[in-house]
């Protein structure tokens, strides 16, 4: 239930209303507590739990927000929500001291996604990108390019050996987060623009060839339709049925948790190319603190936000539940190579070189219309794309000018 | 006059909401863009009725609302004769029966897709002894959908149709018993025609619910695999996308399908609500 009210006329401390999804290690919680603690009686953080799936926390927040609820104060924002919220006047751009302030330090990529029209609307918090997950007991040199991990799994196939790769092939947010790194990997990109289709033939072809060859082949896992990061992605790995996995760095986290035998003959390396040529551009994920429009004491939620994205949360997220710090800098702590064994530098020029995804208030229009256009994988004739391409590009131009249905 | 309460109380709950959606429906509206709002006139419309993707979820809807009632309305019967039949126990079979309509649809639609996951939850894969990926196929995925809806609403059928059974009066089946007629005739020349009215009641209220099916189809694939009706449409437009122009126009036309549905039973069909019961024709 959410406390409702912030003001307290008696001089206590002000309950300011922090939503954002929980984390299993209960990072949330620690960084509410030490924020709140460090207030001198300023205010106090109450943690209100968004759902697991990033669409469902969306549309909660949503909800809320396009109804002026005043009892939203801090916003764990997912980093493709920032500039429809900020188009919508949703959330307060932070004040330039503060700006300062929350984005000193942090990996230039991530700032963008906090960013709308050169104003910071965002503390980032976290961040977060996937490498490549192999079994060194089956893999003896990860392969570098996608065609070279097909390949390599039909290999195994036809040794009789665990051979798929894991992919988050359900219809929802993670899809667009593969296909937004196949294509940015193969140099093109969505959007040039807030509300101009870039979608470039080549890379975009490539991309999609990718994607129907891995769905066509025995590379695919017999669920890569539904599979997410959890249910058919490190949970499947896990269970020793895949050879590869493309995934965040929780995964590492789970497997060594779950299954150590597993755990142990889990690899790393940077997510692969698309063209041989060409360096890969890993997802981007994470979470930025906005600031609620109409929450009654803004001067307080940028300074609880500033809190909750500064070097010490960020390391309380690493070390409860395995995420990704969004200050370079951080990386040679030893609460990072901790928690990252051998990989922590993997993780740290992989958020340094991420292709993000998209910046456009009409973001989740963009998103549904790749979701229709290319869902299932499987639908996607790896020999002739021109068709699919088409209709993306169409669905595409409808979606930015928010047009037609999804 | 003294239904001047009611009245007032109808226009409140029922016209009011169904009016500022259509008013809705008329404009450029979109909370993500609170500056760009604009009247549109009919051009929402013809973007939904333009879209292939509506007239695709149509067709599920239609598909899914067909099948799913026709199986209801088959096995709703039987269960309605076994009930009437029933001399013992009756008021226990009769409430067991209803179990399944009394369980929230979002609790049965998540125990339905645990049951058919392929991953490590499901049971009716290892039971049956295949391996089948249910919800990574088209018509794996509207099977379970329809079977999860047959199974909730199976009883509401069955009561509505033993509740048509109960008026026929039993010396009807006696005659005919003494005039020689068997099981079959007696069901097919008395029983059926008796309860035409209880039946097309039944099939109306059936209707109109099957066409608005969400839940199952929300939990279980969130519209994937062009599962996706015409209610999920709607949502996605109104809450996801927050367009509520695009959105209000998909409920409007879908309000007007169900009209559409409903005046095809009553006038067509010959419907009688208030007298759905032989005796009183």
């Amino acid at each position: 239930m959410v406390a409702g009210c912030g003001g307290s006329g008696s001089g206590g401390p002000v309950t300011l209303n922090w939503f954002i999804a929980n984390q299993p290690g209960g990072s949330v919680q620690e960084v509410a507590k030490r924020c709140t603690d460090q207030s001198n009686g300023q205010y106090q953080i109450e943690v209100q739990l968004l759902p697991a799936a990033a669409s469902d926390q969306r549309e909660q927040l949503v909800r809320r927000l396009a109804a002026k609820d005043s009892t939203v104060d801090l916003i764990g924002m997912d980093v493709i929500w920032t500039a429809e919220f900020a188009n919508a006047g949703w959330i307060r751009p932070f004040p330039s001291a503060q700006a300062n302030q929350v984005t000193k330090g942090v990996f230039p990529s991530v700032i963008k996604t906090a960013s709308f029209e050169n104003k910071v609307y965002g503390a980032p918090f976290n961040s977060n990108t996937q490498l490549l997950w192999y079994r060194t007991d089956l893999v003896k040199k990860p392969p570098t390019t996608w065609d070279q991990m097909i390949a390599q799994a039909k290999t195994l196939a036809a040794a009789g050996k665990p051979h798929t790769i894991l992919v988050q092939g359900n219809k929802y947010e993670g899809f667009v987060v593969w296909f937004n790194a196949l294509l940015a990997s193969a140099g093109g990109q969505i959007l040039s623009g807030p509300g101009t289709v870039a979608l470039q033939q080549g890379p975009t072809d490539k991309a999609l060839e990718v994607m129907g060859s891995l769905a066509n082949s025995v590379a695919a896992a017999p669920d890569l339709d539904t599979a997410i990061e959890g249910t058919g992605g490190s949970q499947e790995f896990e269970t020793g049925s895949a050879a590869f996995m493309v995934n965040y760095t929780f995964a590492y986290g789970s497997a060594q948790a779950d299954n150590p035998a597993i755990g142990k003959v889990m690899g790393s390396a940077r997510y692969p190319r698309v063209v041989p040529n060409l360096p890969s551009k890993p997802p981007l994920g994470g979470f930025n603190i906005g600031v609620g429009a109409y929450s009654s004491h803004p001067d307080l939620d940028f300074q609880a936000a500033a809190c909750i994205g500064d070097a010490q949360s960020e390391l309380i997220a690493t070390k409860d539940d395995g995420l990704p710090p969004s200050r370079p800098a951080l990386y040679s702590s030893k609460i990072v190579t901790d928690a990252y064994p051998g990989f922590a530098g993997l993780v740290k020029s992989s958020i340094e070189s991420a292709g993000p995804r998209p910046l456009s208030p009409a973001y989740q229009d963009v998103s549904l219309a790749i979701q229709d256009t290319l869902h299932p994988a499987s639908s996607i004739d790896p020999n002739d794309v021109g068709t699919t391409y088409d209709d993306l590009r169409s669905s595409l131009q409808d979606a930015v000018e928010r047009k037609g249905l999804f | 006059m003294l239904c001047a309460p009611a009245v007032i109380a109808m226009l409140l709950v029922t016209a009011y909401p169904i009016g500022y959606a259509v008013v809705l429906s008329l404009q450029n509206l979109d909370l993500r863009f609170p500056n760009e709002t604009s009247w549109a006139g009919l051009s929402n419309y013809g973007t939904v009725l333009s879209s292939s993707l509506w007239w695709q979820d149509v067709l599920n809807t239609v598909l899914i609302a067909v099948i799913s009632v026709s199986v209801e309305l088959a096995l709703g019967m039987a269960i309605a004769l076994v009930m009437h039949r029933a001399i013992f126990g009756r008021g226990i079979v009769r409430t067991a029966v209803l179990i399944p309509y009394g369980i929230v649809t979002v609790v049965a639609a998540y125990a339905w897709q645990f049951a058919f996951l392929s991953a490590d939850t499901g049971f009716v894969n290892p039971a049956l002894n295949i391996h089948v990926n249910w919800f990574s196929g088209h018509w794996t995925s509207l099977a379970v959908i329809i079977m999860a809806e047959v199974w909730k609403t199976t009883p509401f059928m069955a009561l509505l149709l033993l509740a048509g059974l109960t008026t026929i009066d039993d010396g009807l089946y006696e005659a005919a018993k003494v005039d020689g007629a068997n099981a079959v005739q007696r069901f097919f020349r008395i029983t059926l025609p008796l309860m035409k009215p209880a039946i097309l009641v039944a099939l109306l209220f059936r209707t109109l619910d099957a066409f608005r099916i969400f839940d199952n189809i929300f939990i279980m694939t969130r519209g994937a695999q062009n599962t996706e009706s015409v209610s999920i449409l709607g949502y996605n437009q109104l809450i996801s996308r927050t367009n509520l122009g695009l959105g209000s126009a998909v409920s409007v036309l879908i309000f007007i399908a169900v009209l559409i549905i409903a005046f095809v039973f009553v006038r067509l069909l010959g419907v009688r609500m208030a007298e759905g019961r032989p005796g009183a024709t």
